[in-house]
């Protein structure tokens, strides 16, 4: 079949990184596992870049007076730490890696059905992240990553039109992903693998690109009226001609909000192969936590409102958002609830990718039933645009998403790379990510009822104590991420090869695979013939 | 489309690229592909199809007052010129699937020429609209009754005619390597998806136009 | 106000912030308890079903019809109480419910609180309330999107430019309170914070008597300043229409159909009169966009608004 390797024998010498040495071959290739790769690198970078700006919010923090940077200075760097985080890393982190590299190989494919613009996506994203990279060093921008009008429009000095641009190239390059991973998962799914055979990983990817196709668009012709409105003084927003700036919230959220569920939606994926995997087990309730990733995707464009219940939005559209935001915390309970499930009765082992699955799940539940409270139309007056807020989405996007990321590159590292990583320093860093996380956030909590607004440079001294909490606990949260930085490094070098192409005993077609697999991935062209997550067949197969 | 797929079937070609299984099946990716560009780019085109709706319900009087200095028969000579290039460029389709080299030359050299035609016209448009100190932003005077939402309207009309116009050069630059790759010979009976896949942009391009001419000149 | 080096929950200062407390507090519980559950249930297994050796074989179960709608809505169902207390709350802090009402007027701009009383005080970053009575704000932004934040009332409301926003809230306790800014707008953000003194009523009557001239006659001042008079005549023959008893009525529109009269519709009038012209009247009106401030349209409605009552028409 394919013209590299013409026997198994040979396909452990040849795989997709030893195929080619040269600059081209990685920056022209098609091969979605080099493209995940190189996602991989450039989204570390940019993890690294934005945790160095959070490192800077916490650090200022730390005493009510601003003493450590101006107000205009921070006003920059906490934008900077959201337009990367968000832009640059949450959104392509586990599609554009994980999901690369892997939806083919789940669904029994040589290839995206795309490669060239699965590339070219790659390359939309840098030229996104080079000119963030350059607002970055030229000036900053202080609008906040939501960019609202007529703040962004007409009153802010700072370089709002470069990174608008940035962020409208990079959604180009998550709607190429998007678009990519549906039609491969609609047209090139081995013989046998039928949709109720798909792993969670995939359906979950299949919810997300959904989102990235239908919302991504929207938040880009925002972006484009606020900077023909900036450069041109075309007012769609400007009150003064009788515009409404309330409208540009409206269509930013009308994407932003279902933006979130790009953010959460693959690590729930991730989530579900590896309490599987790790608990031995099939999972529980397979249609509904695959059902529940499209209910999610799907309700998830109905709640934009939710953003804006004191923005002088209509109260009555206001009850309908907060009705439909509470509908949505069902499925992502199902989600929970079902992955609990799936643990009773296995036969669990504690490995690194387990903890932080572990971890997901209880930080997750937090983030959820904040979430509820914050739909709470009343306690919104309340807690919207406070460190409530702040606490809830970090509880979600990093207690969930960066956790759920974590977890999945430790479980898929060896097959990624052929090597495995020190499994002991993997259980320290996952537990002190876990203990550094909820020091870093939940004192937010407390701090957000207590009235301490967002995006605050100076603060009133009596909620110092839980800024110093907090910043301590961020202390411990870098280590925890600095420890696999460091040990997946190694193991690229050193770390002890792994040539099982199942090391892990786990079920789905990338454990069928040569570690790490060829480059048009399968040897001999797959059939399906068993159900998805047959661990109770495997074992069957063992005692014979 | 099934009538075609036996053929499509019947053995690969040196088209099929290593990824896909068959010729079928990359037909329906890129075809599939295509069909969900197209909704992104109704969303992207929605977002300010929404403006506009929740603008003319605000201010109804302004609006229908502002669209009448827009030039209608500019507006309307465009509507028929894009709706013939949609006929050349179906067409252009057909004399793929026939194998009619010199047809589809010639057809989507007719496309790309009514398609520059609808840009001459809008840069008519435009000076005009200069001229007349309509363009928001840069030089808007406005001396008839409205009030000052009048603006809002133009502000939409430059918004969404000149995205339309964006995709059309998109579309012009698409056609010209269709062209070149048309006179080199590269489409066959059994193999024609990228001409139907060009054409399938070219008729939306020329859809949001037979939406804009109402929305913008007529009501 | 009491310096707490820990506190955990914040002053409670006005009638709504008991009420949104106890829904907080209900919600808390429910939030603890899934969360506890979901944590001792991954705990637990985890611990429990420790693999052991290579031959440990767990128990294959698929799933169970019966649990997934058990949790699906039974959670679904708590929380709906949630939504319906959650939502009669939010309505009650845009509810004018007490006669004597009295009225604040509010004006953000890049960074600093204008409060006007009708009364006639102006304060900048302060504002001075009486306790129990209720307070009806009404408030406009000048340049960006700024939010009235009071954490004691448990309130906040986003003030936007172009348009007037309000809600309605009843202090209970005399104190400081913070005032802050929530809603991002530039480099001193943070700066655009204050105090709400919450006064007995009888200190209120002393500290507003202090004050000088009262909203209404500012409003009339400048209502002869910038012309008005010249031709909103009282008796209606002027080339305006009179405008004695207009705030609150409805008005007959020339292109058909009516408006109501509110702060909104009389702002949007002086701003950009040609919108909506009154029946009977020509469009005439210059446009006063970026002659008069927002605190002056303010005192200008205020004087309109009072002149039904005192010319009693």
């Amino acid at each position: 079949m394919s013209a590299y390797v013409e026997t198994p024998d040979a396909a452990s010498k040849v795989n997709y990184l030893t195929n080619g040495w040269t600059w081209q071959s990685w920056l022209l290739t098609g091969d979605h596992k080099r493209i995940a790769m190189l996602y991989l690198i450039s989204i570390t970078v940019f993890f690294a870049l934005g945790g160095a700006f959070a490192a800077a919010i916490r650090l200022e923090l730390m005493t009510p007076r601003g003493d450590l940077m101006e107000a205009e200075t921070y006003n920059k760097v906490f934008t900077m730490h959201g337009v990367i985080m968000i832009f640059f890393f949450l959104i392509p982190s586990v599609p554009a890696t994980l999901g690369n590299f892997l939806i083919p190989l789940m669904v029994g494919a040589k290839d995206l059905a795309f490669p060239k613009i699965n590339l070219l996506s790659w390359y939309l994203y840098i030229i996104g992240g080079i000119l963030g990279l350059y607002v970055a060093v030229s000036g900053g921008v202080d609008t906040g990553w939501t960019f609202y009008t007529p703040y962004s429009s007409t009153y802010s000095n700072s370089a709002v039109i470069a990174t608008a641009m940035g962020a409208f190239v990079a959604g180009f390059s998550s709607i190429l992903t998007g678009l990519n991973f549906i039609v491969t998962i609609h047209k090139m799914r081995a013989p046998g693998l039928t949709w109720g055979r798909l792993p969670l990983f995939v359906w979950a990817h299949y919810a997300t690109s959904l989102i990235q196709l239908l919302g991504t668009p929207v938040v880009a012709i925002t972006l484009v009226l606020m900077m023909l409105e900036r450069g041109f003084r075309i007012g769609f927003f400007d009150p003064a001609l009788g515009g409404d700036p309330v409208l540009f919230q409206h269509l930013f959220w009308f994407y932003s909000h279902p933006a979130v569920y790009i953010m959460i939606l693959p690590g729930m994926g991730v989530i579900s192969e590896i309490v599987t995997c790790y608990s031995k087990k099939s999972v529980f309730g397979y249609e509904f936590i695959a059902g529940s990733s499209l209910a999610i995707a799907i309700l998830g464009f109905f709640v934009w409102g939710h953003h804006m219940f004191v923005a002088g939005q209509s109260t009555y559209a206001g009850m309908v958002f907060s009705l439909i935001t509470f509908a949505v915390a069902v499925p992502s309970a199902v989600k929970v609830f079902n992955w609990a499930a799936t643990m009773y009765k296995g036969s669990i082992s504690w490995d690194t990718p387990m903890l932080y699955a572990m971890g997901f799940m209880g930080l997750f539940t937090i983030g959820g039933v904040t979430g509820v409270m914050l739909a709470t139309m009343a306690l919104d007056l309340h807690m919207h645009d406070t460190y409530f807020v702040v606490a809830h989405f970090h509880y979600v996007m990093v207690g969930g998403m960066v956790m759920a990321f974590m977890g999945g590159l430790h479980f898929w590292w060896s097959k990624m790379t052929g090597r495995s990583y020190p499994e002991m320093a993997g259980r320290v860093s996952a537990f002190l990510v876990f203990i550094g996380f909820n020091l870093t956030f939940f004192p937010q909590f407390i701090v957000g009822y207590l009235g301490m607004p967002r995006r605050y440079h100076a603060y009133p001294d009596e909620f110092q104590v839980y800024h110093v909490m907090s910043t301590a606990g961020a202390g411990v949260l870098g280590i925890g991420y600095l420890l696999p930085a460091i040990y997946f490094t190694y193991s690229l070098f050193a770390g002890k090869r792994v040539t099982d192409p199942n090391p892990v005993n786990a079920k789905g077609l990338e454990w069928t695979v040569p570690t790490p697999p060829p480059t048009e991935n399968f040897i001999v062209p797959p059939v399906v013939t068993e159900e998805v997550y047959a661990y109770a067949e495997q074992e069957e197969k063992s005692l014979v | 489309m099934s009538d075609h797929s036996a053929v499509l079937d019947a053995h690969q070609d040196e088209h099929v690229a290593h990824q896909f299984a068959n010729a079928k099946q990359q037909y329906e990716s890129s075809n599939l592909g295509m069909w969900l560009f197209l909704m992104t780019e109704v969303m992207f085109f929605g977002g300010m199809f929404g403006a506009y709706v929740i603008y003319r319900t605000w201010y109804p009087e302004a609006f229908k007052i502002a669209s009448t200095a827009t030039n209608v028969p500019l507006g309307a000579m465009n509507t028929v010129v894009l709706i013939v290039s949609s006929l050349t460029m179906a067409l252009a389709v057909q004399s793929a699937q026939l194998g009619k080299k010199k047809m589809l030359v010639w057809m989507i050299i007719l496309t790309m020429f009514f398609g520059a035609w609808f840009l001459g016209v809008k840069a008519i448009e435009y000076s005009e609209k200069w001229h007349h100190h309509h363009v928001p932003g840069a030089n808007f005077i406005w001396e008839g009754d409205g009030g000052r939402e009048v603006q809002i309207l133009y502000c939409l009309y430059f918004a969404m005619t000149g995205m339309h116009a964006v995709h059309m050069v998109v579309g012009l630059g698409i056609m010209t390597w269709l062209l070149l790759t048309a006179i080199k010979g590269h489409y066959t009976p059994k193999y024609y998806n990228p001409v139907e896949i060009c054409g399938l942009y070219w008729h939306f391009v020329d859809i949001v136009w037979i939406f804009l001419f109402p929305m913008l000149y007529l009501i | 106000m009491q310096h707490n080096t820990m506190p955990f929950f914040p002053d409670s200062a006005s009638t709504i912030a008991p009420e949104i407390d106890g829904l907080m507090i209900a919600e808390l519980l429910f939030s603890v308890f899934f969360s506890v559950l979901i944590f001792a249930i991954v705990v637990y297994f985890a611990l429990k079903y420790k693999r052991k050796s290579e031959d440990d074989r767990p128990v294959h179960i698929h799933g169970s019809l019966v649990l997934e709608i058990a949790w699906s809505l039974i959670p679904f169902i708590m929380i709906l109480g949630f939504f319906v207390v959650g939502t009669r709350v939010f309505f009650r802090a845009y509810t004018v419910e007490a006669a004597n009402t009295m009225e604040i007027f509010v004006t953000g701009k890049q960074w600093m609180w204008k409060i006007q009383h009708p009364e006639g005080p102006r304060e900048i970053n302060e504002m001075h309330l009486p306790v129990n009575r209720q307070v009806k704000f009404t408030m406009i932004a000048e340049d960006v999107i700024h939010s009235y934040f009071i954490p004691a009332f448990r309130l906040k409301k986003d003030v936007i430019p172009g348009r007037y926003t309000s809600f309605v809230v009843t202090p209970t306790k005399v104190g400081k309170y913070h005032l802050f800014c929530a809603e991002y707008c530039g480099t001193q953000h943070s700066g655009m914070v204050g105090s709400v003194y919450v006064m007995e009523e009888s200190d209120y009557e002393k500290w507003v008597a202090g004050g000088d001239e009262s909203m209404t006659a500012r409003g009339e001042a400048l209502f002869g300043q910038y012309g008005c008079s010249t031709c909103h005549l009282p008796n209606g023959k002027g080339r305006g229409p009179s405008l004695i008893g207009v705030y609150n009525s409805m008005q007959k529109l020339q292109t058909g159909g009516s408006v109501k009269a509110d702060e909104s519709y009389l702002r949007e009038s002086i701003l950009n009169p040609r919108a909506k012209v009154v029946e009977g009247f020509q469009a005439v009106m210059p446009t006063f966009q970026g002659q008069i401030s927002e605190e002056g349209l303010l005192q200008v409605i205020a004087y309109i608004k009072s002149l039904e009552k005192e010319e009693g028409q």
